[in-house]
């Protein structure tokens, strides 16, 4: 019985140091040492509350491209917008059958053309995906400072 | 036999009780079969109903779930029969006579699967742009009130349109709205699509 008892006891204390030990390296783990991220002070094993979303801007004027070849961004919000095998709702304005009438800026000759350079008479395949460059904006401000300047030829400013 | 005879003898010739008594019983049959009706119908008008079908439930209510007309910031909904059947009687009940249609789909399973769905949408869904396109998107106007819309509280594309094809009565709703509480069917050859 005594040394039942004694074993017993033997092995908590075992059980407890070797809980002991993983509590503390998981903690050198997730540790962030005090230092502040994007993320803030979460530590690396915290889910910290996520920041609110951005809410899409409204109808405004073209926005001015930074750099050569820049996919213009989308000035305007495009929820529900579908863009698949079936439909593809940008081209409903911006596609050259439509465009002028409607008033909107016509997709670029650039995306009739396949990849060795030969021009399609509709929008190529690798181009129809709009969304995969053209992007909507929020109204947010840059996260860490920048001091991007748009080319001269570019801009005016 | 006798017995018989007895009863179509008081039938033959009623009392003013009578007349009474067959009156009112037809009053209150006519109340409870009206009431009955009605409430039947209604109850076809819900979106439960709508819903207990699996082939609306796993087909367009999953994709509505997605849309404005499901969830957004004020918490107002257009479910299922507040688009699909006219509010006014006349109009309701023609169609629900069409809706038998649908009934004989359901029994004979035109629609029962995800493939056979989607080899059917196109023909659904011009049915019913046809449907809206005729009645000038009534539906629609039921909530959204050309009167009422403030230019100044839209956007500058909705303005360009809204002031100028739908004031003047040349479009309407449905003819630049489509596919916003369904996915689409392929657009090839519809109007105002690529």
């Amino acid at each position: 019985m005594k040394k039942l008892i004694t074993g017993l006891v033997l092995l908590g204390v075992v059980a407890t140091a070797v809980a002991q030990k993983d509590d503390s390296s998981t903690d050198a783990l997730v540790n962030n040492g005090g230092v502040e991220s994007l993320r803030g002070k979460a530590e690396l094993n915290e889910t910290r509350q996520p920041d609110k979303l951005k809410r899409v801007l409204k109808d405004r004027e073209v926005v001015e491209r930074n750099y050569v070849h820049q996919p213009p961004v989308i000035p305007h919000q495009i929820r529900g917008y579908k863009v698949d095998l079936n439909s593809n709702k940008c081209l409903s304005c911006h596609g050259w059958k439509y465009a002028k009438e409607v008033g909107a800026t016509k997709v670029s000759p650039t995306h009739f053309e396949t990849r060795d350079g030969m021009t399609l008479s509709d929008i190529s395949p690798r181009r129809y995906f709009c969304s995969q460059c053209h992007v909507p904006q929020v109204d947010a401000k840059p996260l860490v400072k920048n001091e991007f300047r748009a080319v001269e030829s570019l801009s005016h400013e | 036999m006798n017995m018989l005879k007895k009863i179509w003898q008081i039938l033959k010739s009623p009392t003013s009780a009578g007349v009474g008594v067959v009156v009112a019983l037809g009053f209150f049959g006519g109340v409870i079969f009206w009431g009955g009706f009605n409430t039947s119908l209604e109850m076809t008008n819900t979106e439960e109903f709508c819903l207990s079908c699996h082939e609306m439930n796993n087909n367009v209510y999953q994709e509505y779930k997605e849309t404005i007309h499901y969830a957004n910031r004020s918490g107002v909904r257009a479910t299922c029969p507040d688009c699909h059947v006219p509010k006014e009687w006349t109009h309701k009940i023609i169609r629900k006579i069409a809706a038998s249609k649908e009934v004989w789909g359901k029994m004979t399973g035109l629609i029962d699967t995800r493939e056979k769905f989607q080899d059917h949408r196109k023909s659904m869904a011009m049915r019913e742009w046809k449907r809206m396109k005729e009645n000038d998107s009534r539906e629609c106007r039921n909530c959204h009130n050309f009167e009422y819309m403030d230019f100044s509280e839209q956007g500058s594309r909705s303005v360009k349109m809204h002031s100028t094809a739908l004031a003047s009565g040349e479009k309407t709703c449905i003819d630049c709205h489509k596919g916003i509480a369904h996915e689409l069917p392929d657009m090839k050859g519809v109007e105002g699509w690529h």
